[in-house]
């Protein structure tokens, strides 16, 4: 499903990336690790169009994406969400996730016709299955960050996306709401067929729905597997205990 | 208080425009006219400003362009008002498209000053242009567009030709504006909306921010463009300050003081602002002095604008009935 | 081929030109950096410093140092001026809207315009040069004012003045760190707000002293203050918003484009102005030493 080889981008002569490779299969549920700095959202910017990588290649089903704009890469069948909660504050929440499916559906050029009731069905199924539908009308702004997530996720999922990349998703969230939006997550994954990339820093979270992960320092890969192999790997527990001595 | 929301206000606002002059005087229909049209002036900049998020200080250009557009056709060329009119708007569209291209490219401050940048330099072209523009003395005596068939419609037919033409203005404003809210209640008004709100997430909903900026941009630009025309005729004449930055900054004001949050909101900015023009500056010529006072009070006390101020005053209303 | 001590004229003149420029750009652009407000009624700052010296001088008299003194105080003034619109309105806006600070500034300027009208009325007002720097003398064929020769070495003397003061004192590393990242800055226990006023403050005060330095060469007239406000949009531009330095390099180049290009061009001056901020903007944004603008 994706593949990435060999990617690297400096800013001003520091090195955040240095040559990253990884494959995510299609339907696998994969996981970025590693401790801050490490590179994570700056390889997820390279991956989604909105950083350009020095060099290196990023390719979707087979695809050569390196480079292009984040719109296309998303029109592409990529969604993702991102580590500050990204929404449209001043729009309800149904407006959130209408506004996904109209540019998904390529109704954004429609000058004339009313958008009150446009996709209202698949919307409001959408926000069901995330637990949102009762506060459709609110506006989205004032929810709190947990339920902005959670929206987040529906206007990611209306684009419909074969793979979805979820930037820290858990950032922030109590122990009850982390644990909600990780049964979410794999439910809708399992439900809707996704393959699933995403970066987290609380390990629970990783080693509970990850089937691969992939571990980040100061932009290198240093391991990569099987939940079991990464936990036992020594260089990973030098990296990450090591660095909470 | 939702009846309240959901009252037709434009459909009344129109009509009464329609009647003012016959029960009013010439001069209450001269001002009646300038509302009508900076309203859509207004409202137009207001697609860019409140509902794109983009803030420019040139929309002054777009307006100037079709104001010269309509006064060259019509005065110079012979070109009937049903043909110089669109001519108008397609013309300041395509200014807008040329303009809108580089400016869509940055953001922010830096956007604001291209859009500036680029009005002024309209502005020095119509200044110096003697043989097409007229130069600094601009293009008088502007005829009116034909309006005899009027002369045979019942209870307008025996207005005088300035009211004509103050009700064709009402019923051309009226159009575009529905055209407008049409336009501003439809998918792409819905997408422009996202692209205000958080243009990073737009883009990663697949829009293609930068090419919707500039749709918006050229259809902002094209009916600035036709408030621009109807101008230039009702001032019976086509002057360079119509695209200086101080008509820039006029309008931009009155689409804040109306209330850039809501369709409606700017075009009441126009009415008020231009009502007070008129009182203040029979009684001092500090009228900036006062202009200036009304805006700090507007930026501190309601940044809603007048329509803001009104529908939080309705809710707090509301609230306080039912508790 | 020119006359070279014509074209030595003409570069001179440019020069100076620039220098005033860079006084009131430095502020402006100084403000920019840190405040990330594009402070309209800078130019406004820089009339009143006219203003204020004018009044100055002539409640002092005819005195030998009445000048300096007359300068000294308009650029306090209004620095004292600058400072309570900061602290009493501006800084309410921090938290709104960029769109709603630069429409306070143009407020501003509206207020402040018809105030200067009101207490100096719209006649033309001048000062006399000081009398230490009356007269001129000959060089390389052009006659040169001594009050233009100070001028042409004070804005080099502050410029230096100012990078050292930014990158030796602790202040100074303060105000570059705020431009950078002033959340970081509050995060580490400076006091944010109470440096925004500072660098408020100072940059009104540069406004205040160009415009009363200026009083000698150039009448004071209402519309000065939009007059002086566009060319420094164009030289922070050129520079770069919020490069100290590039405002110095964009002053240096606009005086010796505006003092040759009128020669060349004789329409030159309005058109050409904005077509030079407009390819400015299109090509290069952040200007000729700014820092490259996040895409």
């Amino acid at each position: 499903m994706l593949e990435v080889r060999g990617v690297q981008k400096a800013f001003d002569g520091f090195q955040a990336v240095a040559g990253v490779s990884l494959a995510v299969a299609r339907g696998e549920i994969a996981a970025i690790i590693g401790p801050n700095g490490a590179g994570k959202t700056t390889l997820f910017n390279l991956v989604t169009g909105h950083l350009r990588p020095d060099a290196g290649a990023v390719l979707l089903e087979g695809r050569d994406i390196t480079g292009l704009p984040p719109h296309q890469v998303c029109r592409l069948g990529m969604g993702r969400s991102f580590q500050r909660t990204n929404i449209f504050p001043r729009l309800s929440v149904f407006q959130n996730v209408q506004a996904a499916f109209i540019s998904h559906r390529g109704r954004g050029l429609d000058l004339l016709s009313r958008v009150d009731r446009l996709y209202r069905d698949e919307a409001e199924a959408l926000l069901a299955s995330l637990g949102l539908l009762e506060r459709a009308g609110e506006m989205s702004g004032f929810l709190s960050h947990g339920a902005q997530k959670q929206l987040e996720l529906g206007i990611a999922l209306a684009s419909e996306p074969k793979l979805l990349l979820l930037d820290e998703p858990t950032a922030g969230m109590s122990a009850t709401e982390t644990h909600e939006t990780i049964r979410l997550i794999s439910r809708i994954a399992r439900e809707r067929d996704l393959t699933l990339l995403f970066t987290e820093h609380d390990m629970d979270v990783v080693f509970s729905i990850a089937q691969r992960i992939t571990v980040l320092h100061q932009g290198h890969v240093i391991a990569e597997g099987a939940p079991a192999e990464v936990r036992s790997d020594p260089e990973v527990r030098r990296v990450y205990l090591g660095e909470r001595r | 208080m939702s009846a309240l929301r959901r009252a037709p206000w434009g459909l009344l606002a129109a009509l009464a425009a329609l009647a003012v002059p016959l029960v009013g005087s010439r001069f209450y229909t001269f001002v009646a006219t300038d509302v009508a049209i900076m309203a859509l002036f207004a409202v137009s900049l207001n697609l860019l400003l409140g509902y794109t998020g983009l803030v420019s200080f040139g929309h002054a250009a777009y307006f100037g362009v079709g104001a010269y557009t309509t006064g060259l056709l019509m005065k110079k060329a012979g070109v009937a008002f049903l043909l110089a009119f669109p001519a108008a708007g397609v013309l300041a569209g395509l200014c807008a498209l040329v303009f809108g291209f580089f400016c869509v490219r940055l953001t922010k401050i830096y956007f604001a000053m291209l859009t500036l940048a680029f009005a002024q330099i309209v502005w020095a072209i119509c200044f110096k242009w003697n043989d097409v523009t007229g130069g600094e003395q601009g293009m008088p005596e502007i005829p009116y567009p034909d309006l005899a068939w009027m002369e045979r419609l019942p209870v307008v037919g025996d207005l005088r030709t300035s009211d004509h033409f103050h009700l064709l203005t009402v019923v051309v404003v009226a159009l575009c504006f529905w055209l407008l809210r049409r336009i501003v209640g439809s998918p792409f008004g819905r997408i422009l909306t996202t692209i205000r709100e958080n243009p990073e997430r737009a883009e990663f909903i697949g829009v293609h921010v930068r090419r919707w900026e500039l749709l918006a941009f050229v259809l902002s630009g094209a009916f600035a463009g036709l408030a621009g025309a109807l101008f230039g005729i009702f001032n019976r004449g086509v002057f360079p300050d119509f695209v200086y930055w101080t008509k820039s900054s006029e309008v931009l004001i009155m689409t804040i003081l109306g209330g850039m949050g809501y369709f409606y909101g700017p075009a009441v900015g126009a009415l008020v602002l231009l009502v007070l023009n008129q009182q203040i500056t029979s009684y001092t010529e500090y009228w900036p002095f006062v202009l200036g006072t009304i805006l700090i009070v507007l930026l501190f006390a309601f940044p809603g604008g007048i329509v803001g101020a009104l529908d939080a005053g309705c809710r707090r209303l509301a609230r306080l009935r039912r508790a | 081929m020119p006359d070279p001590s014509f074209l030595f004229a003409q570069a001179l003149s440019g020069l100076t030109a620039a220098m005033f420029l860079f006084l009131i750009a430095s502020g402006l652009t100084l403000i920019f950096g840190v405040l990330r407000v594009l402070n309209f009624a800078h130019g406004s700052f820089y009339m009143l410093g006219a203003y204020m010296a004018f009044q100055v001088v002539r409640w002092l008299g005819r005195e030998p140092s009445s000048f300096w003194w007359a300068a000294l105080g308009a650029a306090v003034g209004v620095a004292v001026l600058g400072g309570v619109v900061e602290r009493l309105l501006l800084r309410h806006l921090y938290d709104k809207e960029e769109l709603y600070q630069l429409l306070f500034t143009y407020a501003l300027v509206l207020i402040l315009s018809d105030a200067a009208k009101v207490l100096w009325g719209t006649g033309q007002l001048s000062v006399s040069r000081p009398p230490g720097l009356a007269g001129a003398f000959r060089f390389f064929g052009t006659t040169i004012p001594y009050y233009n020769l100070f001028i042409l070495l004070l804005g080099p003397a502050i410029a230096l003045l100012f990078w050292l003061a930014l990158t030796r004192t602790r202040r100074g590393r303060f105000i570059r760190a705020a431009a950078l990242d002033r959340e970081m800055l509050g995060a580490l226990g400076v006091n944010v707000s109470g440096l925004y006023t500072g660098v408020f403050v100072l940059g009104s005060f540069l406004a205040g002293l160009g415009g009363a330095l200026v009083t000698p060469v150039k009448a004071i007239v209402p519309g000065m203050d939009v007059e002086i406000i566009v060319e420094a949009f164009i030289v922070v531009v050129i520079g770069g918003l919020g490069s100290f330095w590039g405002t110095f390099l964009g002053a240096l180049i606009y005086g010796q484009v505006l003092s040759f290009g009128i020669l060349i061009f004789p329409r030159f001056s309005i058109f050409s102005v904005f077509a030079l901020m407009a390819v400015v903007l299109i090509l290069r944004p952040w200007g000729l030493l700014g820092r490259p603008l996040k895409t």
